[in-house]
């Protein structure tokens, strides 16, 4: 049997992480094609239960990304995300999840490189702790 | 409890309210009921003691919330917590501060009528009594006696906010707020387990919930008009008592009273199933309190905190 390959889900900002994946892209930068992308219109946007859906439905992990503080495009978004997330992943931690399984970065337009950098990390991560089982239906 | 209805009824003689909500005795031992006193003649049934559990701000949100919405003075009698969730409504502007007279009374915690039928050895108990102290049940054939400290909800136990923060009458004499450093040692001792274990807990606490979501109705905080868990355009989650459902459903239900939760423990002692709900609110409460210097409730000035943000906070979660 071939080696398990992590599913992951990637939940990007239109203005910064996905013009930085794009940029990644664009430079022929190589990166783990472990990631599934879904395209949000700010960081603000993330309701925790897409990032809780994504686990049910099967992902392994789940990164989601946003402009860096004060880049915002609609100013204040990912300081708003930033306060939702801060709850969040220790709650998450708290009833059991992994810790790794849920990740948060920041990447700009400008930062191909770091997007791939990070989406080496979280795959890598990831394998490590292996498939999810918790939360996700059917399991 | 006579400086209580004495008050009420000046209120509502003098005309500075229009009704009252308050606690009357309920029909079963050891019960309360919440009462709606219009008149003052009717102001003789208010009683406050270690049975009125129900979080009474409940009834100026939700589908309720036209009570509060009519141009009606309405006065509601508080305790600790209770006030800070109307606290929490004003903030909110679900309540008009000028609209509300808030009534405290001095609160020694509420009971939890399963820690005494355990006191009893689940015997039927008859005839129940509250003296702020001490409680006594009688039933057929035997007659008790206990430190009522014994039998609070677990909520009441780590309470340091017994008296209402924000009150426009008191009866008797509000004390001032205690130190909660140590308001969180159980969820302390949660976090210890490894990640494994923590799960299988969880599992195992949840698995009873049949997913009535009587601890979603009982609470003031939760009053969106659709709730995530009733909408099927996205269907967001299962409606079977499968575990992953259920806990996305407590989950979220957290997190959407993230910073708004005053940790009452009406959802704990609603909970059909005594599920340990507070457990999750409280690492919440924890974590607001110790990233963002928030407690809910607490002062009408203060923006709920998940609504709120500072340009510089804490973000050691993210990826550096």
């Amino acid at each position: 049997m071939s080696e398990w390959e992590p599913k992951i889900l990637a939940v990007l900002c239109n203005w910064c992480s996905y013009a930085g994946a794009d940029l990644a892209g664009v430079s022929r930068m190589q990166y783990p094609p472990n990631i599934r992308v879904v395209r949000v219109p700010c960081s603000g946007r993330v309701d925790p239960l897409f990032i809780l859906k994504g686990l049910q439905s099967g992902y392994d992990g789940v990164l989601v990304s946003g402009c860096h503080p004060g880049d915002c495009h609609y100013i204040s978004g990912n300081y708003v995300a930033r306060r939702r997330f801060a709850v969040l992943k220790p709650l998450l931690e708290f009833v059991g999840i992994e810790p790794d399984r849920v990740q948060f970065s920041w990447i700009s337009a400008g930062e191909g490189e770091r997007f791939a950098e990070v989406v080496s990390k979280v795959t890598e991560d990831i394998k490590k702790i292996g498939p999810a089982k918790r939360l996700v239906k059917g399991a | 409890m006579k400086e209580l209805r004495e008050t009420v009824k000046s209120l509502l003689t003098e005309g500075k309210v229009d009704l009252v909500i308050g606690w009357e005795k309920g029909t079963m031992p050891g019960a309360s009921t919440p009462v709606f006193i219009d008149t003052a003649e009717k102001a003789d049934s208010l009683i406050f003691d270690s049975t009125c559990r129900n979080n009474l701000s409940v009834y100026f949100t939700k589908d309720r919330r036209e009570l509060a919405k009519d141009d009606k003075k309405i006065g509601v009698v508080v305790k600790g917590c209770d006030s800070r969730s109307l606290v929490l409504n004003i903030t909110e502007k679900q309540i008009d501060r000028e609209k509300v007279t808030i009534i405290g009374v001095p609160c020694n915690g509420v009971l939890d009528m399963k820690k005494v039928t355990g006191k009893v050895d689940g015997k039927e108990i008859l005839e129940f009594t509250d003296d702020g102290e001490r409680v006594t049940v009688k039933g057929r054939e035997f007659e008790q006696t206990f430190p009522l400290d014994e039998v609070i909800s677990d909520s009441c136990v780590t309470c340091v906010r017994r008296d209402a923060v924000e009150h426009d009458l008191f009866i008797g004499e509000a004390r001032e707020p205690g130190s909660d450093e140590n308001a969180y040692v159980e969820v302390e001792e949660f976090e210890k387990l490894d990640s494994g274990e923590r799960w299988a807990r969880m599992e195992q606490e949840y698995s009873a919930c049949i997913r009535c979501y009587a601890c979603r109705n009982v609470c003031p905080s939760c009053y969106c008009n659709v709730c995530f868990v009733d909408q099927n355009d996205p269907q967001w989650i299962g409606k079977s008592p499968e575990i992953t459902d259920t806990m996305i459903f407590h989950i979220i239900r957290n997190l959407h009273v993230a910073g708004r939760c005053v940790e009452c423990g009406a959802c704990e002692r609603a909970c059909p199933m005594d599920i340990k709900l507070l457990l999750l609110n409280r690492k919440v409460a924890k974590e607001v309190r110790d990233r963002f210097g928030s407690v809910t409730g607490t002062g009408l000035e203060n923006k709920p905190a998940m609504a709120d943000f500072k340009e510089d906070e804490n973000q050691d979660f993210i990826m550096g």
